[in-house]
C-alpha cells in the first residue's frame, strides 16, 4: 500500500516512464530493422524469382506454339512443293493427304483445299461443302497470295466456327495456286489453355489489333485489350523479348502480366495473373512477419510496463531504506554526542562526590579518635555523615547511569548473574506490561554460572526481545514467559509470548537489519539485528520459533566458559 | 594530632633501605584536595603517605623513595597516568598501582591492566574497599603485615 502510494510520487512517475519508453525503444528499433530488412530482402528476392518462373513459363510456350504453327506450316509448304498442282487439284489425292496429315497429327487438320489466284477454291477435302468457295475478299487470302507462305489470325469465316488457315504459295505457268490447311481451333487453344499459373493466373494470344486469338479465360481483364497490347510492348523488356507489366482493371484490382511475341511479332502471348496470387507468398511471409511483431510488440509492452514498475518499486524501497538509515545515522549522531556530554559531565562530577565523601569520612575519622561527650549531638553527626555517604553513592549511581547510556561503559566486561539481568529487566518492563494488561512469568533455575559478558550489552538484548513481546501483546494482554536453564554447557534463556506470531515469509528475515513490521517511525528494524549482533559476539546463538496465532519463543543461548 | 603524621611522610627524604614498618604509599592525582583528604585518612591508619599532584612530580618522588604501594589517577592535567604507568612498569617493575579515577572506561581499564596496573577502582570509591584492597596487595606482594 504504502509502496504504491510511493510509486504516485512525481519523481517516480517519470522514472517509470522513462524506464518504460527507454526499455520500449530499445527493444523496438532492432526489432523492426530487422525485420523490415528480412522483410525487404525476402521480397526483393521473391519478385526476382517469381519474374524469373514466369519468364521461363511464358518462354517455353512461345517455344510451344510456334514450333507447333512452324510444323503445321512446313507441312503444308513441303505438300505444296512436293506434289503437282494436277495431283493435288485431284480430290481424292487431297483426301488421302489429309488423311494421312490426320494420322500425324491428330485432329489438328480440319480439311485442305487448292485455291486459285482468283480466290476461288477448286478442290477441297474435309467435313464441309467449301468446293468452289470464293475467298476472293477474305484478309487471309489476300496476305496468302502475296506471301510463299502465311498463317492467317483466327476468323469464322463460311463454317461459322473460330479457325486459322495455313497457307502455302505455288506457281504453275507462273500464275500462284495456294494449298491452305485449316488448322483446329480447339487443339491450338488448347496449348494455351494449359498455360495455368497459380489460381487466377491463364493465358491468351491477341493479333496485333489487339483481337483475341485464343480463348481468353474467365477473368478478362477489360474491353480495352488493345490498349493491353500498346501497355504490354511499351513494358519492361528483358533481353529474351518477354514484357513485364502491370495494369489496374476497372474494380481497382492490379494484374500483372508477362507477355511475348509470337508468330514473327504478329501474335502476342499474354500470360494475366492477380497481382496479390502472383504474390500471395509473399503477402503471407508479410502478414506473419506483421504478426510476430505485433506480438512481440504487446510481449515487449507488457515487459517494459512490468518492468519499468518492478525496477521503480525496488529503488523507492532502497531510497526508503537509505533514507531510514541517514536518520539512523543522525539519530546516532545525536545519541553519541549526548552520550558524550553525559560521559564528560559524569566524569567530572566523580571527583567533587569522591572529595566530599572522603571528607565525610575524615570528619568520621576524627569522630572516632575524640569521641563528643555529647552522645545526643554525636548521633545527630554521625546520621548526618552517613548520609553523606549514602547521597555520594547515590552519586555514584547516577553518573554509573549516564555512563552506561554513553555506551563508553557499556562493553566492561565483568561476572554477570544471568537471572538477576532477567529479574531487572522484568523489573522494567513491569509497568509497560500492566499498562499493556500482559502478565510477566519467569521460571529461573537456580545457580547458574556467572557469565563473563557486558551487563549492559545482555540487559539490552533482553529488555529488545521484551519490548518486541509486548509490542506483539500490545492490543489484546496476554503472558510473556522468561526461562533460564543450562543445558550442556550453554546457559539457555527463552522470551516466550502468547501473541499473534510471525509469519513464515517473515521469519527469515526479522535479525536482517532494517525489517521491520511495525508502522513507519515505530520501529527502525534495527532491535533484532543489534541482539543478534550482541549474541553473536558474545560466541552465542538467538534463534526464534513462532506459530502463528500460538505465540513466538526467543531463544539465547550463551556459552557458560567463554574461551579466551 | 592525626594531621601532623600526614606532614611527615611528605618529608620522608632519601632513599634508603632501611627497613621500615609502615607501608609506603604514593598517592598522584591532580584533584589536589582528593589527594590530601585521602593522604590524611591513609596516614591516620599508619601509612607512609607521599602526595604527588601530576604525572612528573610522581616520577621525582619514585626516584627518591621505595614505594611499596602507587595509587594512580588516569586523566591528570601533564602528564596522563597511562603515561606514568608506562614510565614506571620499567623503572620498578615490581611496585603494585593502583588506578584509581573518575574517568573509568573498560578500555582505560583494560588499557592501565595492560600497562601493570594491579587494581582498578572508580571515583567516588569506598574508602573501606580501597584500605582493604591496599593491605591486600601489600601482604600479597611484600609480605608486609604491618597495617
Amino acid at each position: 500500500m504504502n509502496q504504491e502510494n510511493r510509486l504516485k510520487d512525481p519523481y517516480y512517475k517519470s522514472l517509470t516512464r522513462k524506464i518504460l519508453l527507454i526499455i520500449i525503444a530499445v527493444s523496438f528499433v532492432p526489432l523492426i530493422l530487422v525485420s523490415g530488412i528480412i522483410l525487404n530482402r525476402f521480397n526483393v528476392s521473391y519478385h526476382k524469382k517469381q519474374n524469373e518462373h514466369l519468364r521461363e513459363l511464358v518462354l517455353k510456350h512461345k517455344q510451344n506454339i510456334d514450333s507447333f504453327l512452324h510444323e503445321k506450316l512446313n507441312s503444308m509448304r513441303f505438300m505444296a512443293k512436293s506434289f503437282a498442282f494436277e495431283e493435288l487439284n485431284n480430290e481424292n489425292f487431297l483426301r488421302n493427304s489429309l488423311a494421312s496429315l490426320q494420322t500425324e497429327y491428330g485432329s489438328v487438320f480440319e480439311d485442305l483445299g487448292v485455291v486459285n489466284d482468283k480466290g476461288i477454291q477448286i478442290s477441297y477435302a474435309g467435313p464441309f461443302k467449301l468446293e468452289n468457295a470464293n475467298y476472293s475478299d477474305t484478309q487471309w487470302f489476300k496476305n496468302a497470295i502475296k506471301s510463299d507462305y502465311s498463317i492467317s489470325d483466327i476468323f469464322l469465316g463460311l463454317r461459322g466456327t473460330p479457325h486459322f488457315v495455313i497457307t502455302a504459295r505455288q506457281y504453275r505457268d507462273g500464275i500462284p495456286w495456294i494449298l491452305r490447311a485449316t488448322i483446329s481451333f480447339s487443339t491450338f487453344n488448347s496449348l494455351v489453355e494449359n498455360l495455368k499459373i497459380g489460381k487466377t493466373g491463364f493465358a491468351f494470344i491477341l493479333n496485333n489489333k489487339g483481337e483475341y486469338q485464343s480463348k481468353p479465360g474467365v477473368d478478362v481483364v477489360s474491353d480495352k485489350v488493345y490498349s493491353i497490347f500498346n501497355l504490354i510492348t511499351n513494358g519492361e523488356n528483358t533481353k529474351d523479348g518477354v514484357y513485364f507489366s502491370e495494369m489496374y482493371n476497372d474494380s481497382e484490382k492490379k494484374y500483372l502480366f508477362v507477355a511475348t511475341l509470337i508468330k514473327n511479332g504478329n501474335w502476342v502471348l499474354i500470360c494475366q495473373q492477380d497481382k496479390s496470387d502472383a504474390f500471395s507468398e509473399l503477402t503471407n511471409a508479410r502478414q506473419i512477419t506483421l504478426f510476430i511483431i505485433l506480438l512481440d510488440g504487446i510481449f515487449i509492452i507488457i515487459t517494459a510496463f512490468l518492468l519499468s514498475r518492478w525496477i521503480v518499486a525496488k529503488i523507492a524501497k532502497t531510497d526508503d531504506e537509505k533514507e531510514i538509515m541517514n536518520q539512523q545515522i543522525i539519530e546516532t549522531g545525536k545519541l553519541a554526542s549526548l552520550g558524550e556530554l553525559a560521559a564528560g559531565i559524569a566524569h567530572e562530577i566523580n571527583n567533587p562526590v569522591a572529595i566530599m565523601v572522603e571528607e565525610a569520612g575524615w570528619i568520621h575519622d576524627f569522630m572516632e579518635e575524640e569521641p563528643l561527650n555529647n552522645q545526643e549531638n554525636k548521633n545527630e553527626l554521625e546520621r548526618a555523615l552517613a548520609q553523606i555517604k549514602t547521597q555520594g553513592k547515590r552519586c555514584r549511581d547516577i553518573t554509573k547511569k549516564l555512563l552506561s547510556f554513553a555506551r563508553k561503559t557499556e562493553a566492561v566486561i565483568e561476572d554477570v548473574d544471568i537471572n538477576e539481568v532477567i529479574n531487572d529487566v522484568i523489573s522494567f518492563c513491569t509497568q509497560r506490561a500492566k499498562f499493556s494488561n500482559v502478565v510477566i512469568n519467569s521460571s529461573l533455575q537456580e545457580n547458574l554460572p556467572i557469565l563473563r559478558l557486558s551487563h549492559t550489552e545482555i540487559q539490552q538484548v533482553f529488555l529488545n526481545l521484551m519490548n518486541n513481546a509486548l509490542d506483539s501483546l500490545e492490543k489484546r494482554g496476554g503472558n510473556i514467559t522468561l526461562k533460564s536453564m543450562l543445558e550442556a554447557n550453554e546457559v539457555v534463556i527463552s522470551v516466550a509470548d502468547d501473541g499473534p506470531g510471525i509469519p513464515k515469509a517473515n521469519l527469515a528475515r526479522i535479525f536482517d537489519p532494517f525489517f521491520t513490521t511495525k508502522p513507519v517511525g515505530k520501529g527502525t528494524g534495527l532491535g533484532l539485528s543489534i541482539c543478534y549482533g550482541i549474541v553473536k559476539k558474545m560466541g552465542g546463538i538467538i534463534d526464534v520459533r513462532s506459530v502463528v496465532d500460538a505465540g513466538t519463543t526467543f531463544y539465547v543461548r550463551l556459552p557458560s566458559k567463554r574461551k579466551d | 594530632m592525626v594531621n601532623t603524621k600526614a606532614e611527615d611522610t611528605e618529608i620522608v627524604g632519601a632513599k634508603s633501605n632501611n627497613k621500615h614498618n609502615r607501608i609506603r604509599l604514593l598517592l598522584v592525582d591532580d584533584e589536589k584536595d582528593f589527594v590530601n583528604v585521602i593522604a590524611k585518612r591513609l596516614s591516620k591508619r599508619n601509612f607512609e603517605v607521599t602526595k604527588a599532584f601530576s604525572g612528573p612530580e610522581a616520577l621525582r618522588a619514585i626516584r627518591k623513595t621505595d614505594f611499596d604501594i602507587a595509587i594512580i589517577d588516569l586523566k591528570m592535567e601533564e602528564m596522563d597516568g597511562i603515561e606514568v604507568l608506562k614510565i614506571l612498569s620499567k623503572m620498578v617493575p615490581e611496585l603494585p598501582v593502583i588506578v584509581l579515577t573518575g574517568h573509568g572506561s573498560e578500555a582505560a581499564s583494560e588499557e592501565a591492566m595492560q600497562y601493570g596496573a594491579i587494581e582498578y577502582l572508580a571515583k567516588p570509591c569506598d574508602f573501606e574497599e580501597l584500605f582493604n584492597r591496599i593491605k591486600e596487595i601489600c601482604v600479597k606482594t611484600g609480605g608486609v603485615t604491618n597495617v
